[in-house]
């Protein structure tokens, strides 16, 4: 088994011990340890606050990453990603604010255990959930990855582009926003990467004369601004008040909630398919929470009982989320497609890092690779403690007057923006992308498309243009072969899903009719 | 005279929103494609030219805003987008930031942060002057330290940093 021996490989690499220069004085120290766990804090306190979620959180904080070894960088970058998805939970079952848009199923029925004063064993329930859909993300990730990537070796452009097709087709047929805003938001995605300079042919295009669309737009600019600005538009309009419930977590609480648990085994193990499942195809965490959730309340036989306060309706969500927010980065890393916003800021920092993100990571950067995931599981273990030993101190984070967190987070969304590539320009445009997802989000465009599609705009559009090239212009192409025809079929049926679902129902409907 | 016939004394409507959103995208669009047009959407000497990727896109989105538009024309909604109070709020955040970013350029970026800090404690909480000192002024000062100092990220700086050598 070569990919046990990668993984300990990996282990060795994220454990290792290293001269460490913090505050003048040098250190001896296992850094990506370190690194690790200021990942994790940073990345809950995100997760937390609202206004900065995972994606922006990593946006922001990428540009400093710059001059750090890429392993330890897409270390503290992906534990920030994991702190995120921990944190989301604490706000939603103490506060009824989710902190991160997947953990509004939560909510649901987190908040009604906290009101009970079971705040502890809910928090417990969530923070446990998370871990096991989290490592059955990973387990499976260090399974399939590999193979995944070593199949993708054989793709030539005309499959890369089909696996593009694919991933963009399965946003507009899945989402729960309706498929001409989802394809729309995508379309705006897809034309904002193409401003600038051709990287095909070098050539300029869509500058109409100005200096300042020469650079194209960045996607990091873009997610600062919808995700961070946007947010905090929001939360203004809404007038948010904080009044929390009180966490008490103690050893006893967590010792009885974890003998619970176990029972759960069945709930457990769904979602964390369905969250896997909804993790590599890029439908992402959120829809994954609340289809574990509608799923749960249909087959429990306390389903009535969901949205009262009942545990499995957390169990459910925070599993299947975390289990989706994991494996999102199993298509990044194998197929540079990546499965959530999220994973798309941590593409976009693979190659920044010049990185390669798709099948040639596992055979050139094979340290790399299997760093970042040899830090996955041991993330997951210290996130774990973390937040079960600093639910008070996080809470408290939420006392703090938003009048102070809003203009803190504003100072940092746009230190973020400028650093990316020392633009002012790139400043205003935050402010603009602000204001643009603060309406998109009101008249329900979904974000993510718009952000992936910025992402793998370049990308998409050079295997589209080079399979092209290679047919002599031949759109035939895209089905010559069984391997590119399929997906490409894949593609197509996962585009009009929406429609072949109906259509399947109806015909249902009709044999269910007549035989009545 | 409240109920629910008078939706558009508390605020926009969710539909003219709506529809101003689908002409807008529609325009952008519009701009896509004449930009593509202009770099050449054909068949060149290596193959498509660079306008061709681009006008494609701008040819679905424009067609997909069409569909959007006709929805937004259609529907009955007669829900309120926000009311004109929540609106005001969106506003009030939305000027200052404006504000602080204009300023960066001339004062820099922390002492810009110092001010945009300082006045929104000021306008929602409230709490005494040293308080609001502290923070107003630590925060700005630990992230110069972070990025100036451990980091070497340089950010704009204004007069007041040049004065102290930086």
């Amino acid at each position: 088994m070569a990919e046990f021996a990668n993984l300990f490989h990996g282990f060795a690499t994220v454990l290792a011990f290293q001269d460490v220069n913090i505050f003048g004085t040098t250190m001896y120290l296992p850094f990506n340890v370190f690194i690790m766990v200021v990942g994790i804090v940073l990345g809950v306190i995100i997760g937390v606050l609202p206004g900065l979620g995972g994606a922006n959180g990593v946006a922001i904080l990428l540009p400093l990453t710059f001059s750090m070894q890429p392993t330890s960088a897409v270390i503290l970058l992906s534990c920030i990603y994991w702190g995120a998805l921990f944190g989301g939970a604490i706000t939603s079952i103490l506060f009824n604010i989710p902190g991160e848009p997947w953990s509004v199923a939560t909510t649901f029925d987190g908040y009604p255990m906290a009101q009970q004063g079971k705040a502890g064993e809910a928090l417990t329930a969530a923070f446990t959930s998370s871990f096991i859909g989290a490592f059955f993300a990973v387990i499976m990730i260090t399974l399939l990855a590999p193979m995944v990537a070593a199949f993708a070796l054989r793709f030539g452009a005309a499959e890369k582009f089909a696996v593009y097709f694919l991933a963009f087709a399965s946003f507009v047929g899945l989402s729960k926003e309706p498929p001409f805003k989802t394809l729309a938001a995508m379309l705006i995605g897809f034309a904002l990467a193409t401003f600038g300079t051709d990287h095909m042919t070098g050539s300029l295009r869509l500058t109409f004369g100005s200096n300042l669309l020469l650079p194209g737009f960045d996607f990091l600019i873009a997610v600062i601004g919808l995700f961070g600005i946007g947010e905090i538009l929001l939360t203004m309009e809404e007038g948010l008040k904080f009044k929390g419930k009180d966490a008490k977590i103690n050893l006893r609480v967590v010792l009885q909630t974890w003998a619970k648990l176990p029972q759960y085994w069945w709930t457990y193990l769904r979602s964390c398919i369905i969250g896997c499942w909804m993790g590599i195809t890029p439908a992402g965490a959120t829809p994954a929470s609340f289809m574990s959730y509608g799923i749960a309340k249909r087959v429990s036989k306390n389903g009535k009982n969901f949205g009262n306060g009942e545990i499995e309706g957390v169990i459910a969500p925070e599993t299947a989320a975390h289990a989706a927010g994991k494996s999102a980065l199993l298509p990044m890393l194998a197929l540079g497609v990546p499965g959530s916003p999220t994973a798309a800021v941590l593409l976009g920092g693979l190659l920044i890092w010049n990185l390669q993100p798709g099948p040639m990571l596992f055979v050139e950067n094979k340290e790399f690779v299997w760093g970042l995931i040899a830090s996955m599981y041991l993330g997951n273990v210290v996130g774990l403690i973390i937040v079960l030993t600093c639910v008070p101190l996080l809470a408290a984070i939420l006392r703090i007057p938003f009048g102070i967190i809003a203009p803190i987070i504003l100072m940092f969304c746009a230190v973020g923006a400028y650093t990316v590539r020392n633009s002012f320009f790139d400043v205003i445009m935050m402010l603009a992308f602000g204001i643009l997802g603060y309406l998109l989000k009101k008249t329900n465009y979904p974000l993510a498309p718009l952000v992936l599609a910025m992402v793998l705009g370049d990308r998409a559009e050079e295997a589209f243009r080079q399979a092209l090239v290679g047919s002599g212009g031949n759109l035939g192409v895209f089905f010559s072969n069984a391997l590119v025809s399929s997906i490409m079929a894949l593609g197509f049926i996962a585009l009009f899903w929406s429609v072949i679902s109906a259509g399947i129902s109806r015909v249902r409907g009709t044999n269910t009719a007549t035989a009545g | 005279m409240s109920g629910d016939g008078n939706a558009a004394d508390q605020g926009p409507a969710h539909r003219t929103v709506e529809i101003g959103m689908a002409i807008a995208m529609g325009l952008f669009a519009i701009l896509v494609i004449y930009g593509a047009w202009i770099a050449g959407v054909g068949w060149g000497f290596e193959g498509p030219k660079a306008g061709f990727f681009p006008f494609i896109i701008g040819v679905i989105l424009l067609g997909a805003t069409a569909i959007n538009l006709r929805n937004g024309l259609q529907t009955s909604d007669t829900k309120v987008f926000a009311e004109w109070s929540q609106l005001k709020q969106v506003w009030a955040v939305t000027w200052p930031i404006a504000v602080f970013i204009a300023l960066v350029p001339y004062i820099g970026i922390y002492v810009a942060s110092v001010l945009l800090i300082a006045f929104f404690m000021m306008w929602i909480s409230s709490y005494g002057p040293v308080r609001f000192a502290i923070i107003a002024i630590s925060v700005p000062l630990i992230t110069f330290l972070v990025f100036e100092r451990w980091f070497l990220v340089a950010l704009p700086k204004g007069p007041l940093e040049a004065m102290l050598g930086y």
